[in-house]
């Protein structure tokens, strides 16, 4: 699956990366807790959060996780977006709820990856 | 060679800045062709760290060392000190605010997370006085 795909499947809309759009992304993961996150590991993820700040950002680049999608139809402030323009992610927002948003990705073939034990 | 030695001042004035230490170790390892997973354990763990100092000890002092063969961060700070480290260690324990959990930390996977991506690591903890951690990754 592309984040394009991802973005399709979640009805979203980019705020920032559209040029990375074609990269493949192989896992997801869903939470607002940042600590929970940085449990898990695996390369060229989605990070679905309804938690919208910097920390996200930060978050993402330690654990080199390619594409957020706030949920909910939140909106990160601008200096957000500049954070994740600069570190070559992806932003995007959608609609749906986080339980709707995991379903459309885990019915379409996206994986949690697995907990680094 | 010699060994590269990075020193970061960690304040606590501002949560969004909490990161930019590892960020920035992050970057010049990635730089200097370290091992990608190496990288993401050393940015993972000190992040971690870094977040704890921010929120429990008004910031403090991080030292990264990186030799051939491995990276050592030592996080130095003057807080309260870690009054049970057995409890602190277990997943899910926290005594972070209400503030902080709405921030998205405070789950109590600070301390068991940096224990997990780091090939060693040692607290020294001084109640009053402060507490400095060493966490060794291997490259």
């Amino acid at each position: 699956m592309t984040i394009a795909d991802v973005k399709r499947l979640l009805n979203a809309e980019i705020l920032c990366g559209k040029e990375y759009v074609s990269k493949d992304v192989h896992t997801a993961c869903g939470s607002d807790l940042m600590s929970d996150v940085l449990a898990f590991v695996k390369d060229q993820s989605v990070l679905l959060t309804g938690l919208c700040n910097p920390q996200v950002i930060r978050t993402a680049e330690m654990m080199d996780i390619i594409c957020i999608c706030f949920i909910r139809g939140k909106k990160p402030e601008e200096n957000i977006i500049e954070l994740a323009k600069d570190r070559g992610l992806v932003v995007m927002t959608s609609p749906l709820r986080m339980f709707e948003a995991c379903g459309e990705l885990y019915a379409n073939g996206l994986s949690g990856g697995e907990l680094l034990e | 060679m010699s060994n590269l030695v990075l020193k970061y001042t960690v304040d606590n004035e501002d949560f969004t800045r909490a990161g930019e230490a590892s960020s920035d170790v992050k970057k010049k390892l990635k730089m200097m062709g370290v091992p990608p997973e190496a990288v993401r354990k050393v940015a993972i763990a000190m992040y971690e760290g870094e977040i704890n100092m921010v929120i429990h000890a008004d910031g403090g002092e991080i030292t990264v060392e990186i030799t051939p063969t491995q990276i050592v961060m030592v996080l130095k700070d003057k807080g309260p000190g870690i009054t049970d480290i057995e409890k602190a260690m277990q997943a899910g324990y926290s005594t972070a605010s209400e503030n902080i959990r709405a921030l998205g930390f405070g789950a109590g996977m600070g301390l068991p997370n940096m224990k997990k991506y780091s090939d060693e690591m040692d607290i020294d903890t001084v109640i009053g006085v402060g507490t400095t951690v060493t966490m060794k990754v291997n490259i």
